[in-house]
């Protein structure tokens, strides 16, 4: 974590894949009981967190993200068995390329949580938030020289 | 399969030098399914170094294409234009894919982005393990079907030595002996008499000890014109 004080102006640009299934309905559920979460979120669906490609997450990072993170399944009940195994192995390898790249692997991470669990769902987006907020802007745009967070 | 494993970003990037453009080429083959030099891999090498070259404040323009074959000339004509433009290739096929770029575009300057590390097969998803040294003279017919060259660490003949323990190599616990595994497999499949036979000892020119080897077909060859 940086010794900067944090700026609690700045607003990370978030990227999230969320699985149709468990992620997606925890979102739903989070909408339907109206819980908050921060709004600097994107959300990424896709079939299964099984589906996730190093492309996706390096991409999300090369278009401006601060921070990528999925939302998948509990571990031992993916509804394809065993996506969500795949994804932390996927989240693992991207961590060591964001390192070798000068990024920085604590920018991504996965949580897991069932489709009831709204509360679990807006915990990982704040998680995320607060996690940037203290990490500060994607190295790649303070090297562009960018204003902070969305200002940009 | 040939079976390479991608360099370090950093080995990569002290490679292009001061190439400003730089292609990123793949190969369909071999090292797609080795998940090393494939489409996949060509797309994420492209992005992890036009982020990290942008960190490091150099300038480039890097792209990425994957051609089907990369050992073949023709193959690599598909991608012709693209390879002219660039200053520096960067080939994450194995070795025979990037002198074959060299050889087919004398005026481009080619780097590896892959280590070539052997002839192998998955044992399992994600683990390759070696299965074929290329020796030039094939013994497989009488060592039950498992390599005495690739497997053994000294490529004995007439194996095992007395660093066999166990099943295991004595230069690693972890490997297993192949001098056992041919006995193994000899024995299950009835045939121990086989290795009763002594080697002689091998003719090490069909190897690389001859040199660089060449193969001709004279009835595939095409008609010379006059």
């Amino acid at each position: 974590m940086s010794s900067q004080p944090v700026d609690q102006s700045f607003e990370p640009e978030i990227t999230a894949f969320y699985c149709g299934y468990c992620g997606y309905m925890a979102a739903d559920t989070a909408g339907a009981l109206k819980v908050q979460y921060p709004a600097n979120v994107k959300f990424i669906r896709l079939p299964c967190i099984g589906k996730t490609d190093i492309r996706y997450l390096l991409a999300a990072f090369e278009q401006g993200a601060d921070a990528v993170y999925l939302v998948a399944c509990p571990l031992g009940n993916c509804h394809h068995v065993r996506g969500n195994e795949r994804g932390v192995a996927r989240v693992n390898r991207a961590k060591k390329l964001l390192d070798e790249i000068g990024i920085g692997g604590s920018r991504v991470d996965m949580f897991f949580m069932s489709g009831s669990q709204a509360n679990a769902f807006a915990d990982a987006a704040r998680t995320m938030t607060t996690r940037i907020r203290e990490l500060g802007p994607s190295p790649l745009k303070v090297k562009a020289g960018r204003a902070l967070g969305g200002t940009a | 399969m040939i079976v390479a494993e991608q360099k370090t970003l950093d080995e990569i990037k002290t490679l292009l030098g001061d190439g400003r453009r730089v292609l990123v080429v793949g190969c369909g083959t071999c090292v797609t399914v080795c998940f090393a030099g494939g489409e996949r891999e060509a797309g994420v090498l492209a992005c992890s170094l036009r982020m990290a070259c942008q960190l490091d404040g150099h300038a480039r323009e890097i792209t990425d294409v994957t051609v089907q074959r990369q050992c073949e000339w023709e193959f690599l004509d598909a991608a012709a234009d693209q390879i002219k433009d660039a200053d520096v290739v960067l080939s994450i096929g194995c070795g025979v894919g990037v002198q074959a770029i060299a050889e087919r575009f004398p005026n481009t300057w080619v780097v590896p982005g892959l280590d070539t590390k052997f002839m192998g097969l998955p044992t399992e998803q994600g683990i390759w393990a070696e299965r074929c040294a290329a020796c030039g003279e094939c013994l497989l017919g009488v060592t039950g079907g498992v390599c005495p060259i690739a497997r053994c660490s000294k490529s004995l003949l007439n194996g095992p030595c007395g660093g066999s323990e166990g099943g295991h190599c004595e230069i690693n616990p972890d490997v297993p002996c192949g001098w056992q595994l041919i006995y193994d497999r000899m024995e299950k499949l009835g045939k121990l008499e086989v290795l009763m036979d002594l080697q002689p000892p091998k003719n090490w020119q069909k190897s690389r000890d001859g040199g660089p080897r060449k193969i001709v077909r004279e009835d595939l060859r095409l008609p010379h014109e006059e």
